[in-house]
């Protein structure tokens, strides 16, 4: 891809935006917790996959089937008059993974959603950021009832989740918990940041 | 990755992109699109979607919000703004990925506007 961006000099300004990423399982609070902190009503748009991406999506057997659209769904945050933040949610079911890569490519951080109850559900998403590697990320434990059937560290344990991975529950229908997500995965951005320009991970 | 030949009712929506799936400009989900001149008329001869796209780019939006508003598959929509971006008609403001060091200053203004709104 072409990394070029067109300029020009008829007063932009400084306009710039960025990406996290809400993964997690089918109904783990996802959309719940955009819907929490967006300032518009979480959009969901059809993402029809790229072509690319078809390759993972085998057709043959539905010779019915002419395109594979999946809702996505996502909010924005205007941090700073120009300064503005897209929260994207992932598709829960496994058979989307495809879109990921998509979704995924240039956000700056990610929290995967959890249902304590349904720990099960998390295990792909976990599994695409450890291999990924290039986001940071962390897990949320969405209090559903009000409070956890395990401990964090139990379900650190659990999940196999390495000790330096933030894991913090919240209450995904909760505005103020719900930007605390997100505050906690930006300072863990921040704190794996290196000073020196040299690949994370 | 390789691309896979389109056939039959799957490549209509990509028809008036001239078959092409990928855009040449940077333009992922979040990137915020603007027309390059907030006085200028509509260029003229455009496709009725790139229209579209133009007129709602007056406010600055990104790819998804455009893709979403005007029902517009996300592929299409990075294509069609490739064009009007290569015409000079839009301009692509830059996308703060955290991939290099010198986005710290960003993300710390970010970390800043979340303890502003969620206090």
């Amino acid at each position: 891809m072409d990394s070029n961006v067109s300029s020009n000099s008829t007063g932009h300004g400084s306009l710039v935006s960025t990406k996290i990423v809400i993964a997690g399982g089918f109904g783990a609070g996802k959309t719940t917790l955009v819907g929490s902190v967006s300032e518009i009503p979480p959009v969901s748009t059809e993402a029809v996959m790229t072509e690319a991406s078809m390759d993972h999506d085998d057709t043959s057997a539905t010779p019915g089937k002419i395109t594979t659209t999946v809702a996505m769904d996502f909010g924005r945050l205007t941090l700073e008059r120009e300064l503005i933040m897209y929260m994207f949610g992932t598709p829960g079911q496994a058979r989307f993974w495809f879109m990921w890569d998509d979704i995924v490519r240039g956000a700056v951080g990610a929290v995967i959603v959890v249902d304590s109850r349904r720990l099960a559900d998390c295990f792909d998403a976990i599994d695409y950021f450890e291999k990924n590697q290039s986001i940071p990320y962390i897990v949320a434990l969405n209090k559903f009832d009000g409070e956890l059937d395990y401990t964090v560290e139990e379900i650190r344990e659990a999940l196999e989740i390495a000790p330096d991975i933030p894991i913090i529950d919240f209450d995904a229908r909760d505005r103020r918990s719900a930007g605390g997500v997100l505050k906690r995965l930006l300072e863990y951005t921040l704190s794996r940041r290196p000073s020196q320009p040299e690949l994370v991970g | 990755m390789s691309i896979r030949r389109r056939r039959g009712a799957r490549i209509r929506p990509y028809t008036f992109t001239g078959g092409r799936t990928r855009s040449r400009h940077p333009l992922m989900v979040q990137t915020l699109v603007s027309v390059a001149d907030a006085n200028a008329s509509a260029p003229p001869n455009l496709l009725p979607e790139s229209q579209s796209i133009y007129e709602l780019c007056r406010e600055a939006r990104s790819v998804a919000e455009i893709s979403a508003e005007l029902k517009i598959p996300m592929g299409v929509t990075q294509v069609l703004l490739s064009d009007l971006a290569d015409q000079g008609f839009v301009y692509i403001h830059p996308t703060i990925t955290g991939h290099s060091p010198s986005e710290n200053q960003v993300l710390e203004r970010a970390l800043r506007g979340l303890e502003r709104l969620f206090q």
